[in-house]
C-alpha cells in the first residue's frame, strides 16, 4: 500500500498517462491511414460472388447473388424493435451487406441479409460481374452472345464475349476520339467564329468582306461537322450491333446490349494471381478513366488532371513571389520594428482560415478583376462571363496567395541557416550583393525553397474550401488543356480530387454505392500528400545536416 | 570583344570600368526589383484585409436622397391627387384625380402620354387604394359607394433601338369592368384591397362606422385557365369612428384604426372583432400593410408608427401583437408607402417630414424635411430607388434614393429579432427563399455560437492529447523514438481536412451512432486501464522491463490501448443493459429527452480535434523542448522526481509557449470549413447539446457564398463573416506569436 502511495506521489502515473497521449495520437494517425488504405484498396479487389437462397420476411424464398461488402453483429433487441422476428434466446445476430447490383431490375444496389434467414450459400464457378455504363453492375450468368441479332453457336461463350468486348471497347475509344477531338475542335472553332462576328458587330467594323470571310469559314466548318457526324453515326450503329444474353440469379433471362458493357470478370474462377492482376487493372482504370454515372462509377482522371494543373500553375506564381519576398525581408529590408511586424503578419497569414482566401478570391479576383477583364477583352461573349466566373487561373492565384506564407517562411529559414561567413567571403572577393545572392546564397538556400514549395504544393492539393468558391466543379465538360489553340484554357472550370471526395461522398444521389470510390479517391490523395510531406521532411533534414558543419 | 582587341591594351581599362558599371547597375536593378517584389507581396497581404473591408463597409453606410425638380404643370395647380404610382424604369408615372381621370405622364417634362376615364362623366372619386403586394392593381371608390378595379402595366418598346426605348403604359380591367357596390349609401372614407391566387378582397370603411367588404373567391377553369370570381358581400357596423383600414394578404383579417389610438383586429370570416389593441394615446391617422401582407403598420396623429402582426399563441389562437415602434416623426402621419421588394417603408407626416424605415432592422434609415412644402401625393418606384412627389403648386419633384442595405443594423445582426410568423423574438439565420416577400433573417449569432461550440468541443478533445503528448515527447521520450514521432505528427498535420471530414461524416458518425456507449466508455476505461497496467508494469520483474527501455513507453502502450478499446466496446453491451435499458442511443432520446443527430458536435469535436492536435502538439513541444537543460538539471539534483521537475519547473517556464500553442490551435479550429461542412447537418441552431449539430461561420460561407448575388446584402454579410474570421484569427495568432517571441528572448537570456 505504501508503495502505491509513493508511486502516486512520485507522479509516475501521470508520466504514463502522458506517454499514452503520444500513443493515442500515433494510434489515431496510423489507424486512420490503415482505414483509408484498406477501404480504398478494397475498391479494386475483385470480391467473389456468393449465391444465396434467402428466406424473406413473408416466408417466401428468393435466390440472390452478389458480393458481400460488410458484415456486423447487431443486438437482437434492435431488430425486434424495428419489427423483425428473431428466434428467442439469441442475443446477437450477424448480418451481411450484399451488393446485388442489377439496379435496373431490383431498384437498389444493396441488401442487408440476416444470417438466420440464409438457407444456403454457394459460389458458382460461372458467375459474372458486368460493369456497365449505367445502372451500376450486373451480376448474373452469361448465356450467349448475339451478334447482329443471331445467337452465336460456340462452345466458348466467354471467349466470344471477350472478343466482342475488345471490339466494343475499341469502337468506344474511336467514338471518344472523334467526339472530344475532331468534333470538339470544330465546335470550338465555330464558337470562336460566332464570338468574332459578334465582336465585329459591336465594334461597328462588320464590313461585308469580313462577314463573308466568316461565313465561308463557317460553311467549311459546318461541312466538316456534317462529315464527322456521319462518321460518328456509323460508329454508333456498329457499337449497337451486338448484345449478350444473361440470366439473373433468380433465373430471369434478359439481353444486355454490348454497347452498355464496360468490363466483365468472373471472380469465382480467379486464383490469387488473377485477382492481383485484376486489382492492378482496376487501379489503372481508376486513375486513367473518365467518371461515369454522376461521378459514382468509373475513374477520376479529370480530377487528377485538374489538381495537378492547378498546383503547377500555382507553383509558377508562388515560387518567385515567395522567394523574392523572403529575400527582401531577410537580405535587403532594414531589420527593425517594421520588418518584425511584417514577419509576424506573414506568419499569421498561414493561420487565416482558408475559406477567407476563397471569399477574397471570389470577390477580388473573380468578380472585380475577372469582371473588368471581361468588359475589356471579352465583350463579345457577355453576358456569359469568360473570366468573370470561377476558373483555373483564379483558383491558382487564390491558392498561390494561400500558400505564399509557407514559401516565405521556409525560404527565410533556409536563408537564415546560411552562415554569415559565406556572404562575407563572397563580398570580400569583390562580388556585388546581387552576385553574392545569385551565385552563393540562393543556391545554398535552394533546399529551403524546395521544402517550402513542396509543402505549398501539398497544402494546395488538399485544400478544398476556397476552391469551391473560385472555380472547382463536380463535372467539367472539357479539360483545361486540349488540342485547340491556345491549348491552355485558363478560364475553364476544372475538377479537383478533394472536391471530388466532398461531392461524391455528400452530394451524390447514391452515396452508398459511391462510397468505395470515395475511399479510393481519398487514398490516392493521402498517398500523394503524405509522400510530398515525407519528401519535404527529408529535404529539410538533409539541409540541416549539410550546414551543421558550417555553423560551428 | 572584337572591338577591344582592335583598340589594343589602352582600351582595357574603360572596358573593365564599363563592366563594373554594368555590374553595379545590375546590382541596383536587382535591389530595386526585389524591393518591389517584396512590397508587392506585402501589399497583397494588406489587400486581403482592405478588400474585405471595402465590401463590408457599404453595409453600414447611411442612406441618402437627392432631389431633382421635374418642373411645374399648371393644370395640376390646386387640383387634388387621389392616387400616384411610378413604374420600374422611373420614366412614366400614373396619376388619378378626383374626377376619375387616370393620366399617364412622362417624368421628363411632365407631359401627359395617355389619359383614361375610369367612370362616366360627373362621377367623383372618394378614395383610391393600391395593392402593395400586386403592384399594378388599384381600387377606386366613387362617391356613390361603388368600387372599380383596374390595373396599370408597362411595356418597353425597343423598336427605335436600345437607346431610344420607350415605355408604353396600358390600363386594363383584369376582373372585368363591373362595379362592386360596397356601400349603397355612399360616403366611403377608407379603402383596402388584397389580391392573391385564391381570392380577392376589397374592403371599404364609411362614416358612422360602416364597413363593407367584397369577398371574391377565385375559380380557375381547367380548360381555358380563365379566372371567374364568386362574389359575396359582407358588412358590419363598428361602434367607433374608423380612421384607417387594411386587409391582410391571406384574406383572413381586417384591421381598422380608430380615433382613440386603437387597432381593431377583425376576422373577415364572420366579420367579428377579436381584439382591440391600444397602440397609442392619440388617434390612428394612417395604416398600411407591409410587403407580404402579414404586418400592419399603424401611424398615429403624434407621428409614431407601430408595427403589428398576428401571433399564434399556445392555444393556437391568433393574437395581434405590437412588434416594434418607430418614433422618428413628430406630426401626424399622412402617408405610409411600403416598398415592393423589401420589408421597408416610407412615411410622410403633416409637417412635410419624410422618413425611410426598415421593419426587420427596426431602424430609421433616413429622415429628411422636404423643402418644397407638404406634397399632395407620393409614389415609390418598385425597386425603392426613387420617389415621386407632387407639390401643391402643380410641380413635381423626383428624389433619387440610395438605400442599398436597410435590413442590416448591429441589432439585426447580433440581437434577437421578432420576425414575421414567429411567436417571439429569436436569433435566426435564414438568408434566402424563393419569393420576394420572404423576410431575410440575418442573425450572425447562431453562426458565431456554432463556431464557438464546434471549436470548444474540438479543443476538449485535442488539448489533453496534444499537451500531454507534447510534454512526454519533449521531456521524457528517448531521442530515437522522438525522431519517429515528430514526422508522424507532421504527416497528421498534412492530412487534408476534406478527408477528415469525409471519414467523420461517412464512417465515424454512423459508427458512433451504433457504438455510442462503447465510445463514451473509453473516457473512463482508458485512463483506468492504463493506470492499472502501469502499476503492474512498475512492479513487474526486471527482465520484462528490460524489454522496453526508458523513454520508449508509448510503443509499449500501443497494444495496451488497442486492448483497452476492445474491452470498452465489449463492456458497452452489459453496461447499457444495466443502466440504459439496453441501448444508450434510444435511452437518450426516449428517457432523457436529448435529441440525437447522426452528425453531431461529438463527431465534429473528434474530427476537428484530430485536425488541431498536430498544430498544438508541435508548438507546445517546441516550447517545452527548448527550456534550458540547466533548469531541469538543477531541479533533479535537488532531489525532485522527473514528474515533479516537469510540473513545477519546466511547464511553468514553458507555459506562455503552451498558451500560444492553444491559441493557434483555437484559431485553426474556428476557421476550419470542410470538417464542419461534412460532419454536421449544418443547421443553424443554438444548443450546447453534444449530440446535435451546428452551423459555423466558415461552413456557412462555403454553403451560401456561391449563391449570393454580387453586392446584395447577403453577399456583404457573408463578407462580414469572413472579415470576422480573418480578424479573429489574425488577432489570436499575433498575440500567440508575440508571446512566443518574448519566450524565445527569455530562454536565450537564461
Amino acid at each position: 500500500m505504501k508503495k502505491l502511495t509513493k508511486w502516486i506521489a512520485d507522479g509516475t502515473p501521470w508520466v504514463w498517462l502522458n506517454a499514452a497521449a503520444v500513443s493515442a495520437s500515433i494510434l489515431l494517425v496510423v489507424g486512420l491511414l490503415i482505414l483509408i488504405g484498406a477501404r480504398g484498396m478494397g475498391h479494386f479487389w475483385p470480391l467473389p460472388v456468393t449465391k444465396i437462397i434467402y428466406q424473406q420476411a413473408d416466408e417466401s424464398q428468393v435466390m440472390l447473388a452478389g458480393q458481400i461488402r460488410e458484415q456486423e453483429q447487431i443486438t437482437a433487441r434492435r431488430l425486434r424493435e424495428s419489427g423483425v422476428e428473431v428466434a428467442q434466446g439469441s442475443e446477437h445476430v450477424r448480418r451481411y451487406l450484399l451488393k446485388v447490383g442489377n439496379r435496373d431490375i431490383n431498384g437498389e444496389d444493396f441488401r442487408w441479409l440476416l444470417e438466420p434467414s440464409i438457407i444456403s450459400t454457394s459460389k458458382p464457378y460461372s458467375m459474372v460481374v458486368f460493369e456497365r455504363q449505367e445502372w451500376g453492375v450486373f451480376i448474373g450468368l452469361l448465356i450467349g452472345v448475339r451478334e447482329d441479332g443471331k445467337l452465336l453457336e460456340s462452345a466458348d461463350v466467354w471467349g466470344e464475349f471477350q472478343r466482342n468486348l475488345g471490339r466494343v471497347n475499341q469502337l468506344r475509344d474511336e467514338i471518344e476520339d472523334l467526339e472530344k477531338g475532331s468534333i470538339g475542335g470544330v465546335n470550338y472553332r465555330l464558337e470562336r467564329l460566332r464570338l468574332k462576328q459578334r465582336g465585329l458587330e459591336m465594334d461597328g467594323s462588320d464590313t461585308v468582306q469580313a462577314l463573308a470571310g466568316i461565313a465561308s469559314e463557317r460553311d467549311e466548318l459546318q461541312q466538316e461537322y456534317v462529315r464527322l457526324e456521319g462518321q460518328l453515326g456509323n460508329l454508333y450503329s456498329q457499337l449497337q450491333r451486338d448484345a449478350v444474353v444473361v440470366t439473373t440469379a433468380s433465373g430471369r433471362e434478359l439481353e444486355l446490349p454490348m454497347a452498355t458493357i464496360v468490363d466483365a470478370y468472373r471472380p469465382n474462377q480467379m486464383d490469387l494471381a488473377d485477382k492481383i492482376g485484376y486489382f492492378f487493372h482496376n487501379a489503372w482504370k481508376f486513375v486513367a478513366d473518365d467518371p461515369r454515372e454522376a461521378n459514382t462509377e468509373g475513374g477520376i482522371f479529370p480530377a487528377i488532371f485538374g489538381t495537378v494543373l492547378m498546383v503547377l500553375l500555382m507553383s509558377v506564381f508562388v515560387t518567385p513571389l515567395g522567394v523574392v519576398a523572403a529575400v527582401y525581408l531577410k537580405e535587403y529590408a532594414h531589420q527593425g520594428l517594421f520588418t518584425r511586424f511584417i514577419r509576424i503578419a506573414v506568419n499569421n497569414l498561414a493561420g487565416v482560415p482558408s475559406i477567407v482566401y476563397g471569399v477574397f478570391g471570389l470577390g477580388f479576383f473573380v468578380y472585380t478583376l475577372g469582371g473588368s477583364i471581361d468588359q475589356l477583352f471579352f465583350r463579345e461573349a457577355l453576358p456569359a462571363p469568360t473570366f468573370g466566373t470561377g476558373g483555373l487561373f483564379w483558383a491558382a492565384l487564390t491558392m498561390a496567395l494561400l500558400t505564399l506564407p509557407v514559401v516565405i517562411v521556409s525560404t527565410e529559414e533556409g536563408l537564415s541557416r546560411i552562415p554569415r561567413s559565406i556572404r562575407e567571403g563572397s563580398l570580400a572577393l569583390g562580388a556585388t550583393k546581387w552576385e553574392t545572392l545569385w551565385r552563393t546564397v540562393l543556391p545554398m538556400a535552394s533546399p529551403g525553397i524546395m521544402t517550402g514549395l513542396i509543402l505549398a504544393v501539398a497544402r494546395a492539393a488538399g485544400e478544398v474550401a476556397p476552391l469551391m468558391l473560385v472555380g472547382v466543379v463536380k463535372l467539367a465538360p472539357a479539360l483545361p488543356l486540349d488540342a485547340n489553340a491556345p491549348f491552355l484554357h485558363l478560364e475553364r472550370k476544372f475538377m479537383h480530387l478533394g472536391f471530388h471526395i466532398y461531392d461524391v461522398g455528400f452530394q451524390s444521389p447514391n452515396v452508398e454505392a459511391a462510397r468505395p470510390l470515395v475511399y479510393a479517391t481519398a487514398l490516392l490523395l493521402v498517398i500523394v500528400i503524405v509522400l510530398l510531406n515525407l519528401v519535404a521532411i527529408q529535404v529539410r533534414n538533409r539541409l540541416s545536416e549539410r550546414y551543421r558543419g558550417l555553423e560551428t | 570583344m572584337n572591338s577591344a582587341l582592335k583598340a589594343g591594351p589602352a582600351a582595357i581599362a574603360p572596358r573593365s570600368e564599363r563592366f563594373h558599371k554594368w555590374r553595379s547597375r545590375k546590382d541596383k536593378l536587382a535591389r530595386g526589383l526585389i524591393a518591389l517584389g517584396g512590397f508587392v507581396v506585402i501589399a497583397a497581404v494588406l489587400l486581403i484585409l482592405f478588400y474585405l473591408l471595402y465590401v463590408v463597409v457599404p453595409l453600414f453606410l447611411s442612406a441618402s436622397m437627392e432631389r431633382s425638380e421635374l418642373g411645374v404643370r399648371p393644370q395640376w395647380q390646386g387640383e387634388r391627387t387621389a392616387f400616384l404610382a411610378l413604374e420600374e424604369q422611373q420614366q412614366v408615372a400614373l396619376r388619378v384625380n378626383f374626377n376619375a381621370e387616370a393620366e399617364f405622364f412622362k417624368l421628363d417634362g411632365l407631359q401627359i402620354i395617355e389619359s383614361v376615364s375610369l367612370a362616366e362623366k360627373g362621377q367623383k372619386v372618394a378614395v383610391v387604394a393600391g395593392n402593395p403586394g400586386n403592384g399594378g392593381l388599384v381600387a377606386v371608390a366613387f362617391e356613390n359607394g361603388k368600387v372599380r378595379l383596374f390595373r396599370h402595366s408597362y411595356k418597353t418598346d425597343f423598336s427605335l433601338g436600345v437607346v431610344l426605348r420607350q415605355i408604353v403604359p396600358s390600363l386594363d380591367y383584369p376582373y372585368g369592368n363591373d362595379l362592386y357596390d360596397l356601400m349603397p349609401d355612399g360616403g366611403i372614407t377608407g379603402l383596402a384591397v388584397a389580391d392573391s391566387e385564391t381570392a380577392l378582397v376589397i374592403a371599404a370603411a364609411a362614416d358612422g362606422g360602416r364597413v363593407g367588404l367584397s369577398w371574391n373567391e377565385k375559380e380557375e377553369s381547367f380548360l381555358s385557365g380563365e379566372v371567374t370570381l364568386q362574389t359575396t358581400l359582407r358588412s358590419m357596423t363598428a361602434d367607433f369612428s374608423i380612421t384607417a383600414i387594411a386587409v391582410s394578404e391571406n384574406h383572413r383579417w381586417l384591421y381598422l384604426g380608430d380615433d382613440t389610438g386603437r387597432v381593431h383586429f377583425i376576422a373577415i370570416d364572420g366579420m367579428r372583432e377579436m381584439q382591440a389593441v391600444q397602440v397609442s394615446a392619440v388617434g390612428i391617422s394612417r395604416m398600411s400593410m407591409l410587403l407580404g401582407g402579414i404586418s400592419v403598420l399603424a401611424g398615429d396623429a403624434g407621428g409614431q408608427i407601430t408595427q403589428l402582426f398576428p401571433v399564434r399563441d399556445a392555444d393556437n389562437q391568433y393574437r395581434l401583437e405590437i412588434i416594434r415602434r418607430f418614433d422618428a416623426q413628430q406630426s401626424a402621419i399622412t402617408e405610409i408607402v411600403p416598398e415592393q421588394r423589401r420589408k421597408g417603408f416610407i412615411a410622410l407626416d403633416a409637417s412635410g417630414n419624410l422618413a425611410i424605415y426598415h421593419s426587420t432592422a427596426g431602424r430609421v434609415v433616413l429622415q429628411q424635411q422636404l423643402s418644397n412644402g407638404q406634397p399632395t401625393a407620393m409614389a415609390l418606384a418598385p425597386r425603392a430607388s426613387g420617389l415621386l412627389l407632387l407639390n401643391q403648386n402643380g410641380g413635381a419633384d423626383f428624389m433619387r434614393i440610395n438605400n442599398e442595405h436597410p435590413e442590416v443594423s448591429f441589432a439585426s445582426l447580433w440581437s434577437k429579432v421578432w420576425y414575421e410568423n414567429y411567436s417571439q423574438p429569436e436569433y435566426i439565420w435564414q438568408s434566402s427563399a424563393s419569393s420576394n416577400e420572404f423576410e431575410p433573417k440575418f442573425s450572425l449569432t447562431p453562426l458565431a455560437f456554432g463556431t464557438l461550440k464546434a471549436s470548444l468541443y474540438a479543443m476538449l478533445f485535442a488539448l489533453p492529447l496534444a499537451l500531454m503528448g507534447a510534454a512526454f515527447t519533449a521531456y521524457f521520450m528517448s531521442p530515437g523514438l522522438r525522431r519517429m514521432v515528430k514526422p508522424t505528427i507532421e504527416v497528421m498535420a498534412a492530412l487534408p481536412t476534406v478527408i477528415l471530414g469525409f471519414l467523420a461524416g461517412l464512417w465515424f458518425a454512423p459508427y458512433l451512432e451504433e457504438n455510442l456507449a462503447g465510445i463514451l466508455a473509453l473516457v473512463l476505461v482508458i485512463p483506468a486501464g492504463l493506470l492499472v497496467f502501469a502499476w503492474f508494469w512498475t512492479n513487474a520483474e526486471g527482465r520484462f522491463k528490460a524489454l522496453v527501455p526508458e523513454g520508449w513507453e508509448p510503443l509499449l502502450l500501443l497494444p495496451v490501448l488497442i486492448v483497452l478499446v476492445m474491452i470498452s466496446m465489449q463492456l458497452a453491451g452489459p453496461l447499457q443493459d444495466l443502466f440504459f435499458q439496453g441501448d444508450l442511443r434510444t435511452w437518450l432520446s426516449r428517457e432523457a429527452g436529448i435529441s440525437y443527430d447522426q452528425r453531431n458536435a461529438l463527431v465534429v469535436g473528434c474530427a476537428m480535434g484530430f485536425a488541431v492536435i498536430p498544430t498544438i502538439f508541435s508548438i507546445a513541444e517546441d516550447a517545452i523542448y527548448s527550456v534550458p537543460k540547466s533548469l531541469s538539471d538543477g531541479s533533479l539534483a535537488l532531489g525532485a522526481t522527473p514528474w515533479q521537475t516537469l510540473v513545477r519547473v519546466i511547464l511553468p517556464t514553458a507555459s506562455p509557449g503552451m498558451f500560444s500553442a492553444v491559441m493557434i490551435g483555437l484559431g485553426r479550429a474556428v476557421g476550419e470549413t470542410m470538417i464542419v461542412l461534412m460532419a454536421t447537418g449544418n443547421t443553424p441552431i443554438m444548443d450546447w447539446n453534444l449530440f446535435e449539430g451546428m452551423r459555423t461561420l466558415a461552413a456557412n460561407i462555403a454553403v451560401e457564398m456561391p449563391e449570393a448575388a454580387m453586392h446584395s446584402s447577403h453577399y456583404r454579410i457573408l463578407f462580414l463573416a469572413a472579415l470576422v474570421l480573418f480578424l479573429f484569427t489574425f488577432v489570436v495568432n499575433t498575440g500567440a506569436e508575440l508571446i512566443r517571441q518574448r519566450l524565445r528572448e527569455k530562454y536565450s537570456s537564461l
